[in-house]
Parts: C-alpha cells; sequence; structure tokens
C-alpha cells in the first residue's frame, strides 16, 4: 500500500512545491526557446542561399 | 495576501520569523537570491555600455547581452547570499533575505549560482562573443570569490577593490556590441568604480553599528566615522572631474555635461557636507578594550535604533547616499539618451586643439 498521494489544495508544502516545478519548467522552456532564436539570429543569410 | 519580509526587504520581527520558519518557499524566494534591484542597476549601466558603444548590432542579440549580464549579476549575488548567510542574519537591512530567513537552504542558494553562472557565461560566449563572456565571467568570480570571500571579511578596502565587479557592467555590454573594449569603455567601468566608496560609505556612516555586530570590517568600524567622512570627501574629488572626462574622450555630449557639471557640484557640496558633520559619531562602534563583537552588541543593545540614536547629522550621510543614487543614474541616462537620439559627442580635445 502506498502513502496518500499530498492534495495541493490543502498541502502548503506541495503547493509551494508545484509553483516551484512551474517556474523551472517555465525558465527552461523559455532557455530551450532562446537558444533556438538565437541560433536562427546568427545563422540568419548564411542559410537562405543553400535552399 | 500579505507581504512577506523575505519578499519585501522589511525588518524582519519576531512574528514575522516565527511565520517565516513555517512558510514553504515559493518561486519568489529564490528570484530574491537574485538581488533583483542590484540586477536592475546592472541591467542599466550594461545597456548604456552595449548602446554607447554606437556599433550596430541585432536587437535580439542586444537583448540576449543584457540578459546574460543580468543573469551573471544575478548568479554572483546567489552566491553572496549562500557565503554570507551568517553576517546577513546578524544586519537588520539583511536578516530577511532568504537564507538567513530559514526559506531557502544555503546549498540550494549554491548551486543556483553556479548554474546560473556557468549558463550565463556560456550562452554570452556562444550567442554574442567571447570577451563578452571572458569580462562577465571575470565579474561573476571577482565578486563571489575575490570579494565575497576574501575582502569583505578581511580589509576596509573591501568594498573599494570590490567595487570592480559592479563596475563592469559597461564594458561588458561595450564589448557585447563591438568584440571589443576601448578607452571609453573603461571610463564607465572607472566612473562607477570611484562611485562606489562614497556611496557605501555614506551607508555604512549611519548603519555601522549593524556591521560591527556582524564583524564586517567596514570602514567607520576600523577606523571611526572621521576618517570615513574625509574618505568620502577625497574620493568625491577625485571622482567628480573623472565623472567629466567622457567630454573630453568623444563619449559624453552637452546633456552629459550639463549632468555631470551640474549634479558634481551637488554631489561635492552633499560630501562636503558631510565631511563637516559629525555623522556617524554618536554609533562609532570601533574596538576600545573590547572586541569587535562586544562593541557591536553593545552599542546594538544601547536601546534605540541607529537611526534614532545617530539624530541630526546622519542626515548628510543620507542625503548623499540617496543623492549618489541619482547621480550614477543620471549619468548613465545621459550618455544612454544622447546615444539613442544619436546626439553627437563634444569632443572637447578636438575643440581645443
Amino acid at each position: 500500500m502506498t502513502s496518500p498521494k499530498p492534495r495541493k489544495d490543502v498541502d502548503p508544502a506541495a503547493k509551494a512545491r508545484g509553483g516551484r516545478n512551474i517556474a523551472l519548467g517555465l525558465g527552461l522552456a523559455a532557455f530551450v526557446i532562446l537558444v533556438f532564436v538565437v541560433t536562427v539570429v546568427k545563422l540568419g543569410g548564411n542559410v537562405g542561399p543553400h535552399f | 495576501m500579505a507581504r512577506t519580509p523575505a519578499l519585501s526587504g522589511d525588518v524582519l520581527t519576531p512574528d514575522d520569523a516565527a511565520t517565516a520558519t513555517v512558510r514553504h518557499a515559493r518561486w519568489q524566494d529564490y528570484f530574491q537570491l537574485l538581488k533583483p534591484r542590484v540586477m536592475s542597476l546592472v541591467v542599466f549601466t550594461a545597456l548604456t555600455g552595449l548602446l554607447a558603444a554606437r556599433t550596430p548590432i541585432h536587437p535580439l542579440l542586444g537583448a540576449v547581452a543584457v540578459f546574460c549580464i543580468a543573469v551573471g549579476a544575478g548568479a554572483s549575488g546567489a552566491l553572496n547570499m549562500w557565503y554570507d548567510a551568517d553576517i546577513d542574519a546578524k544586519m537588520r537591512r539583511t536578516r530577511g533575505r532568504p537564507v538567513p530567513a530559514g526559506l531557502v537552504k544555503g546549498e540550494e542558494a549554491a548551486t543556483l549560482g553556479v548554474v546560473l553562472s556557468l549558463l550565463s557565461v556560456m550562452l554570452m560566449g556562444m550567442a554574442i562573443n567571447w570577451l563578452a563572456a571572458g569580462l562577465l565571467a571575470f565579474t561573476i568570480v571577482f565578486y563571489a570569490v575575490v570579494y565575497t570571500m576574501w575582502l569583505k571579511r578581511w580589509t576596509a578596502q573591501n568594498i573599494v577593490i570590490g567595487g570592480l565587479a559592479g563596475a563592469l557592467p559597461p564594458a561588458i555590454g561595450w564589448a557585447a556590441a563591438t568584440g571589443h573594449a576601448p578607452l571609453n569603455a573603461w571610463l564607465m567601468v572607472l566612473i562607477i568604480f570611484l562611485w562606489t566608496p562614497p556611496h557605501f560609505w555614506a551607508l555604512s556612516l549611519y548603519i555601522a553599528t549593524d556591521y560591527a555586530k556582524a564583524g564586517v570590517p567596514m570602514l567607520p568600524v576600523v577606523k571611526g566615522a572621521k576618517e570615513t567622512r574625509r574618505q568620502i570627501l577625497l574620493y568625491s574629488l577625485v571622482l567628480i572631474p573623472i565623472c567629466l572626462a567622457p567630454v573630453f574622450t568623444g563619449l559624453g555630449g552637452g546633456l552629459y555635461l550639463a549632468v555631470s557639471g551640474l549634479g558634481g557640484l551637488v554631489f561635492l557640496t552633499l560630501a562636503w557636507r558631510v565631511f563637516a558633520s559629525t555623522a556617524g559619531d554618536a554609533a562609532d562602534p570601533r574596538p576600545a578594550d573590547r572586541d569587535l563583537y562586544e562593541v557591536g552588541d553593545a552599542v546594538a543593545k544601547r536601546g534605540k535604533p541607529a537611526k534614532e540614536r545617530l539624530g541630526g547629522d546622519a542626515r548628510h550621510a543620507r542625503n548623499l547616499f540617496a543623492f549618489s543614487i541619482l547621480y550614477l543614474f543620471a549619468l548613465f541616462a545621459a550618455l544612454l539618451a544622447e546615444a539613442v537620439l544619436g546626439l553627437p559627442a563634444l569632443k572637447v580635445v578636438e575643440l581645443l586643439l
């Protein structure tokens, strides 16, 4: 038998952890997008002529 | 929702402390580790350096460069909060920070600082150039290691030498835009470097008891208030001519000349008033026949908060501290405005020749 999962609506620790996880996830996603966009910008006109 | 001391930066009362120990860390607490107020000043000076170079750069890459500098500054702030948690806990100004308040573990702050340092430097190197990345890495290491771990607890010259870390962002911004860092970039660095001592010593004059209690050898703690007031005046006398120098090197224009000239006169007036005052004397925490901590405790236990106890003359130090922030902001705002509006530099040297 597993221990019951803490409910976010009643457990402040779970709620705070959830908020931190969302912030971390958004931060990582933003970093990935940023690197992708920077790559596109830096490649710029050097890519077009090859297609 | 009620603001918590850790988020607002207010003084932590016993009730707040009790609340803080049961509150669970939120993402905002981790953000506070990055010292967002310091970051905002760093962003401003770095952006000025980037635009004052007057070299075209893709807007997105310019934004990424400033972002990297901001994150690097935040990372060094997190490392500082990790290492200095013991000091922060003893000072009214800093005891509400996430680590001493018990909201975030010290090792979490250190991990955040290291990870963000690596990410910011790597991204700067790959997206912008490696000179800017190298300067950013140097800044982070200088602040986190040389200043925080060494100078701060060792010498009264801590904020003089350590001020270099806070002064470098304009040069990093300039290097990001151009790939090199010429005289004018270092002139901006020099202005912030010389501005730092009178700025922080004005502050330390009226919170010297806190520094003494925490065992930080700030100038008023080690040399006393009178010597601190003298040093403030001397640094101000050097700072103001240096602030006028950009007019002679092709960096600043008419607007900058007006701001640095008029602001410099006000700065010198306020510095003179501090010098001629007794600011800091009432709470002089220098050790006599007791050690630093005992003296600090004794002064702190006299009852009245330091600000009340210092009375009238402390206002001169507070006035200089407040105006120094405005002056630095105005100087860089003038440079920024001239760069954005395309206003020409004065090139006084050419006119004289």
